[in-house]
Formats: structure tokens, sequence, C-alpha cells
């Protein structure tokens, strides 16, 4: 699983990090999206589509 | 057939929004609303000054039309459809803020002000609230019984992180919660709305001066050290601060107070609640309650900037467009038998705080606040009561912005 973000379209809403947290973070100036782990592992791969589901902005992409 | 009915044309018999709730489910979106979904996910209604905007009430089909950008927040175009009369009549006036902006415009203002509001920041203060929380209940419990939940716990709490967040005194919270509900009431005039927005702008506008002197670790001294820089003016950010202020208070505030009615009306989710000893499993519940109540009850409210076809309706430029988020909410095609309460459902994808580029900036305080409330009041005090009948609850009238109880009368 490859994860992409698109720092343009996001609305700093943080859904991501309540979905998953290892994967994403965000940044403490404007709460822009960070991504910690672009490959996550299998075990993460749940949370991290619906980190991708739940993102208002729709800036977060899987390539699977 | 369905089609016929999307494309129905604006008349008199176009069903109208906003009906009250049934008086014995009032925790229930109103039941016309839920029938409109059933026939289509998109329709014509009828609202309060006789325009016939479209209806969107579908969960898959608000999530699609809250992020398409032919559509605007732009309450300055003609044909905004917009929830009351001083609405339309102080919109002429609205300067550009997070609410009404599109594209470039919102993107610059919103990212002026989510930096305080990020899901790691909001942990940060998790023992804040926690403690906060902790106080308002050994006083409620010291106090005289039967007691209101409303101001014992639900107003205060937000009231107080979000004072704290901006850097604004408490001790002033008598007068913006006064000036907070009366951006929020559709029975004021226009004047009366002004009058109160320019006592609390000079303020806001007097404590961002100070704070241009005097900087501390919070929102508005943020905000003073963008004045000096020349990266915002005086004006804009007594707006931002407004907004800030006034958003942070009713919606908490209602989820605190409908959140606890809801509960003790559901005896054994609530034991459940009680029982689970894992911020993750609360935190799933907070979202079930969110879906379930969906406070901001009026809708989002948007305008088309162009002529498009959705979900088999011709929309045209210039037509108005709501979506009813308690309909989403309320969708079974998203949540299976939506009236049922069930805390352990996957309800994450809620549209409680709207969707798409306007979705809720203080949303993750917001659930904190509510993760630390459900997981403490109702283990403190396991013997909570209601002191009045169920049906003497005042509910807040359909069509006022944020759905919520005024007073909710509490024993133990
Ligand atoms: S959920 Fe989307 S909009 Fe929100 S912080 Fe993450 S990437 Fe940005």
């Amino acid at each position: 699983m490859k994860v992409v973000v698109d720092e343009e379209k996001c609305v700093a809403a943080g859904q991501c990090v309540n979905a998953a947290m290892d994967v994403f973070d965000q940044r403490d100036e404007d709460g822009i999206v960070v991504l910690l782990d672009e490959n996550p592992p299998a075990e993460l791969a749940e949370d991290v589509r619906n980190a991708a589901a739940i993102c208002p902005a729709l800036a977060i992409r899987i390539e699977e | 057939m369905a089609e016929a009915e999307t494309r129905l044309a604006p008349d008199e018999q176009a069903y109208f929004y906003q009906d009250d709730r049934d008086a014995k489910c009032p925790f229930a979106p109103p039941p016309g609303l839920r029938a409109l979904n059933e026939k289509a996910p998109v329709t014509r209604v009828r609202i309060w000054d006789g325009s016939t905007p479209w209806l969107v009430t579908g969960h898959a089909a608000q999530r699609a039309i809250l992020s398409d950008p032919r559509v605007s927040s732009d309450d300055k175009r003609p044909g905004f459809p917009y929830p009351n009369h001083v609405m339309a009549e102080s919109a002429p006036h609205h300067p550009l803020t997070i609410f009404n902006a599109d594209g470039a415009d919102h993107t610059r203002i919103r990212r002026m002000m989510t930096r305080p509001f990020t899901r790691p920041r909001m942990e940060a203060l998790r023992p804040s609230i926690q403690e906060f929380t902790d106080e308002l209940i050994d006083r409620m419990l010291a106090g005289p019984k039967p007691a209101d939940l409303v101001t014992a716990v639900s107003l205060p709490l937000p009231s107080l992180m979000i004072c704290v967040l901006l850097g604004v005194p408490y001790a002033d919270h008598d007068f913006f919660q006064e000036h907070a509900q009366w951006a929020t009431r559709s029975d004021k005039t226009v004047e009366q709305q002004n009058a109160a927005n320019a006592a609390l702008g000079g303020y806001l506008a007097n404590l961002l001066q100070k704070k241009m002197e005097e900087p501390a670790e919070d929102v508005l001294s943020d905000f003073a050290a963008r004045i000096k820089d020349g990266d915002l003016t005086l004006p804009e950010a007594v707006m931002l601060s407004m907004i800030l202020l006034i958003a942070g208070h009713e919606t908490s505030s209602s989820m605190i107070t409908l959140g606890t009615a809801l509960l003790l009306d559901n005896p054994g989710q609530l034991a459940n609640l009680r029982e689970i000893d894992d911020t993750k499993a609360v935190a799933n519940a907070v979202e079930e309650i969110l879906r379930y109540l969906t406070v901001p009850q009026l809708g989002q409210r948007r305008i088309a900037a162009e002529d498009f076809e959705f979900e088999g309706a011709e929309i045209k430029a210039g037509d108005g467009i709501i979506a009813a988020l308690p309909a989403g909410n309320w969708d079974p095609e998203a949540f299976p038998e939506p009236e049922k309460l069930d805390l352990t459902r996957k309800a994450s994808h809620h549209v409680a705080f709207g969707w798409g580029i306007h979705q809720c900036l203080g949303q993750q305080l917001a659930r904190i606040e509510l993760q630390v409330v459900y997981g403490t009041l109702y283990r403190r005090v396991p013997t909570l009561r209601l002191a009045v009948d169920r049906d003497e609850l005042d509910f807040r009238p359909a069509d006022a912005l944020a759905f919520g109880i005024s007073e909710l009368p509490v024993t133990w």
C-alpha cells in the first residue's frame, strides 16, 4: 500500500490523525497533514483506508 | 418515477423545510425529512422565504455535493438559501470569512485559524479538560438538587476551554455567552445583532491591542503578531476571533446536554458506556452520539456556481442547495437501522461536523471535550437522572441554528 497526500487540498481537520495516528500527523504551524509512513504495514491498512474515507477534503489517496 | 420526483417543479406542493420534530421522538430528525430521503437523495423543497432550493438528504449525495467545486458558499450571490430573515438581511454586509469564502480565499483564511485546533494540540489539552470537568462536577454535587446541567457543566466547560485557547479572560464569560447566543437566534432584529456584534468586536479589538504589547501563548497573541507583521488587519483579526469565540460555545454545549438526555433515555447503552474503560471505545461512542443528534440542524447552505446534473437533478447556476445533515446521518444506506443508538457502531463517517473544505474547524476540541464529559459524568454520578418528565424538556425549535435543550434539570 502506498499513501499519497495533497497538502494543497488539506484543510487541517485532523480526521486522518484520529483514524491512523501512526501514519498521519499534523504540522504544528498550520495543521497541514504530515505523512509519517508512505508504505504503512498491512496491519494498519484498514485504518489508513478509513483515514482516506473520512478526510473531508479528499486530500488522501491510496495506491494499492 | 423516481427521476420525475427529483425534477419536481418549484411549486406550492413542495415539502416545507424546516418542519418540527415528532414530540414523541424528539431526538430523531423530523419524520418528513426522513420520508423525503426514502424517495430520492435530492429534491426541491420550499423554505421560509418561499424560495425552492434543492435539499440533499442522502449521505453519499451530501458528501459529493459538499466537496463539489461547482458549488459555492458565497452568501452574497443572489438566490442563496438563507436559513432565516436575519441572515438574509445581514449577508450583504458580511466580510469574507471561513464560512462564506471559496477556493484560494478560503484556504488562506482557514490556514490562519487552524494552528490551535490540531489533533495533537487538543490531545495535549486533555488533562486540563479532565481537570475542569472534574471541578465542575464536584461543584454540581456540592450544590443543591436538582441542578441544571446546562449551567453546571454543558456551558462552562466549552466556554472555559475556548477562553483558554484564545487567551480571553474567563471572568468576562457572562458577556460573551450572551452574545454567542444572540448570534445563533433567529428571533432578534438585524439592529439588535449588529449592536451585540459591535460590543463584542470592540472588546476583542481592545484585547488584541493588549496582546500586541504583551503577547502570551494563545490564539489572540498569534493574531496580534500577524497584525504587527502586516499579514492581517485589526478588523480581520477581530472577525476571526469572534468566529472562534462564538462557534466554541453553543454547539459543544448542546452536545453535552442532548447527549445526556439521550443516554438517560437509553439506559442499556448508558450502562455499557459506564463500563467502558478504553478511550478508543469512548471515542467511538462519541461519534455515534454525534451522528444520532446532529446538532447543526439547519443544514449546510450553498449555491450552484454553474449548471450541472446531480443525482438526476438538473441544477442551474444560482439554484440554492441545502445539505440536511440530520437526514444524511440517518440515511439507512450509510447507517443501517439509523434509529438504533448503538455506541459500538462504526460511525466516524457521519456528517455532524459537515463535509468538504468547510468541515468544522473546532471538531477535535469538541471531540475531546465530549470524550472527557461522557467518560466522566455518568461514572462519577451513577444515579444521575432527569428531575422532570422528558415531555417537559424544552427542546429548541427546528429553525434554531443548533438543536438543543435550554435547561436540563437533573438530580442524583
Ligand atoms: S483528514 Fe484530510 S483535511 Fe484533515 S488533516 Fe488529514 S489530510 Fe488534512
